[in-house]
């Protein structure tokens, strides 16, 4: 695990992901804390843990579960959009503790099929070509399902812009409209209290 | 070398492509992380990689919603000099070859910004892309036919998830753009016709109240 970042003790750290429909996303993480005696990071805590919480883009949350200090999780999106990964951790301790933080390992991968590799070892070559192409197929088929996605969300984008347009035309047009209508009924209003104040 | 039954009847040169094939397709992109997060208005967010001395690397960024769409960014090498910074970036790319064997810092500050918060989208790759033919740099030869239809494959696919990404950043961003304007337009037209009625109902009471003040010799009245 390469890229680490620091967290609170009890913040919450999330991870954005758009995904489409149907999607496996797999991350790995390794979490260490900040030892005050030893000035340094701990290899693994003792209990500590984090929660991992995975919500879709209708607000749902398709995962929450508690994981160790160092662990996997992964979930299959059914629907498409934005995804959120948060991660905290189940530290009890409050929270002004001084100097106290967290070293989080993380790498998400999206949409990835591992490939078993003792399967591929273990037969002869034209087996292992066939096995990989059929993997390459399948991240082809990912790279399609990315472009299908994509689409939806440019014919949303669509739809907002003329709406946008749409929006400002009819805007003009009901402002004039009240403009001139509001004028009208300025100058009756006035004419007919000047009349009656039999000042014209 | 070891006896395959199976396979013994192929020939070499076929075998070798079939060597290369497999490499191909098994071949991952050089390794690196790419993350999407969310920056808070006055915050700071810093990640961190250990990495060997002469590796290459490159951090693209790219802010896809948020305010004026822009961050500061900078990069620290282990000896905590820095080795880029920019501030108020749309989207970069940086690459550099590390010196000093060590921990790597690059840092996303949204401190500049008092209410908008920003979501950032950076691409860390790191090392050489390894070349997909064991011994494609001390060939003799020329390439059979299925090794330079791996290397085509291969390339082209690299540019597929290169154009995707630009493709899917470039969308979010403006998507965001466009939700924000016809947001804006909305509001801005509710709020303009609230204040004409305000106004205009406004001036005809100011007007009348300027006849009606009770006044013994006021016109009109005889005593």
């Amino acid at each position: 695990l390469a890229l680490y970042f620091h967290s609170g003790e009890r913040e919450e750290k999330c991870i954005i992901e758009d995904v489409p429909s149907d999607t496996l996303v797999i991350g790995n993480y390794k979490v260490q804390r900040w030892d005050i005696h030893k000035q340094d990071f701990l290899e693994s805590a003792p209990g500590l843990g984090m929660f991992v919480t995975v919500t879709t883009p209708a607000a749902e949350v398709l995962l929450s579960k508690l994981y160790g200090p160092q662990g996997t999780f992964s979930f299959t999106s059914y629907l498409s959009g934005e995804h959120v990964i948060c991660l905290q951790s189940n530290s009890t301790r409050f929270v002004a503790f001084a100097g106290s933080k967290l070293r989080i390992h993380l790498d998400i991968r999206v949409g990835e099929h591992f490939l078993d590799e003792s399967v591929v070892q273990a037969k002869d070559k034209v087996n292992e070509v066939n096995f990989r192409l059929e993997h390459l197929i399948e991240q082809i088929h990912h790279i399609s399902k990315e472009q299908n996605y994509e689409r939806e969300r440019e014919e949303k984008f669509r739809k907002t812009s003329e709406e946008t347009n749409s929006n400002i035309l009819w805007w003009a047009i009901v402002q004039t409209l009240i403009l001139i209508s509001i004028g009208i009924w300025q100058i009756k209003s006035l004419r007919d209290f000047f009349i009656s104040k039999k000042l014209v | 070398g070891q006896e395959r039954g199976r396979s013994s009847g192929m020939p070499a040169g076929m075998r070798a492509g079939m060597r290369a094939l497999a490499v191909l397709l098994c071949a991952l992109r050089a390794g690196g992380t790419e993350l999407t997060f969310e920056l808070p208005d006055s915050a700071k967010q810093c990640f961190h990689q250990e990495l060997e001395r002469g590796l290459k690397f490159t951090l693209d960024y790219q802010v896809i919603t948020g305010g004026h769409y822009d961050v500061d960014c900078y990069v620290e090498d282990p000896n905590g000099r820095t080795i880029y910074k920019e501030t108020k970036k749309q989207y970069d790319s940086f690459p550099h070859r590390t010196e000093v064997k060590g921990v790597y810092t690059f840092c996303f500050s949204n401190e500049f910004s008092t209410f908008s918060h920003k979501t950032v989208y950076f691409d860390f790759q790191v090392g050489d892309e390894p070349p997909i033919l064991p011994d494609m740099s001390n060939r003799v030869t020329a390439l059979t036919q299925m090794e330079s239809a791996c290397v085509t494959i291969h390339e082209a696919l690299n540019t597929v998830i290169d154009s995707q990404t630009h493709y899917r950043l470039r969308e979010a961003q403006d998507r965001s753009r466009a939700e924000d304007l016809n947001g804006r337009v909305s509001y801005w037209s509710v709020g303009e016709t609230l204040i004409l009625f305000v106004v205009s109902i406004g001036q005809v009471m100011l007007l009348k109240s300027f006849f009606t003040e009770k006044r013994p010799s006021s016109s009109g009245a005889s005593t």
